[in-house]
């Protein structure tokens, strides 16, 4: 039995899920959350395609992939730790200080 | 039914059904351990392609360090009482539900019309050959160095910003 489309379908759920949380939530960790979820997505397609077309690049690029969410977890929660000491709240729709 | 369909099916739902709880729990520490689950779910999947290399990276690196990141920063702020799904503007909650669910149809629609069409032939033997430490190693230091390189300046780039991002004088 080919599971090749059924890992590609389980890799689009996951990113849709992802896109439905980040358009519904207004708690700015789980919106992170959401973002994490997307780009595992993203790489469950790289390592599917990487193991059924037998070609590495697709792992390494799972590698870099995951070097860039572990930088971009950093950055983010530190602004959201600098974003909670000056307004005390996580909900995004209350950080509007950027918008017009 | 094989071993290898058996364990892609439990693998599978449990990766589904976490990445749905993810969404909608309202705590969000038990979001963030849903999120665990879904990560060590998805390194299991990750096994069954034979990439054990990033199976293994994938538990300690999401599921580890990233995963205990959000945990502490959880810890540390204080938590929200979240309201119900559909309680603040259920317009944009069921326009974002639609259209994720049409995206989701086409995704699914174009994955088995394509794949359907064009049959990828699996060798087990090549896909396991390159899922190992030495082979991933060897490409990541030769045709990959200049990336390689290029991600350790942004991950210590991504150290100094936070650190000074989470200083307690910003000026």
């Amino acid at each position: 039995m080919n599971l090749l489309p059924f890992y590609l379908s389980i890799s689009a759920f996951m990113f849709i899920m992802g896109v439905i949380g980040v358009l519904t939530r207004r708690n700015a960790i789980i919106v992170f959350m959401s973002i994490e979820l997307m780009l595992n997505s993203a790489n469950l397609t790289f390592v599917t395609f990487s193991s059924y077309l037998g070609n590495i690049t697709g792992q390494l690029f799972v590698f870099f992939v995951m070097a860039v969410a572990a930088a971009e977890a950093a950055v983010g929660l530190a602004i959201i730790i600098a974003i909670f000491r000056n307004k005390s709240t996580m909900n995004v729709d209350q950080i509007n200080i950027l918008k017009w | 039914m094989t071993l290898h369909t058996i364990l892609f099916v439990i693998f599978a739902s449990v990766a589904i059904v976490t990445s749905v709880l993810v969404v909608t729990r309202r705590s969000p520490i038990i979001a963030a351990l849903f999120l665990v689950l879904n990560f060590a779910a998805l390194a299991g999947l990750y096994l069954l392609l034979s990439a054990q290399f990033i199976a293994v990276v994938q538990i300690i690196v999401y599921a580890g360090a990233i995963m205990v990141l959000f945990l502490f920063v959880i810890m540390l702020l204080k938590p929200e009482v979240e309201q119900r799904f559909f309680e603040n503007d259920p317009m944009l909650k069921w326009g974002s539900l639609i259209v994720g669910l049409l995206t989701l149809i086409l995704l699914i629609y174009a994955i088995f019309l394509t794949t359907g069409r064009t049959v990828i032939k699996t060798d087990l033997n090549t896909a396991v050959q390159i899922g190992k430490v030495e082979s991933i190693g060897q490409e990541l230091f030769t045709s990959f160095l200049l990336p390689f390189e290029a991600i350790g300046f942004v991950l210590l780039a991504a150290t100094i910003g936070a650190m000074i991002l989470a200083k307690k004088k910003l000026r």
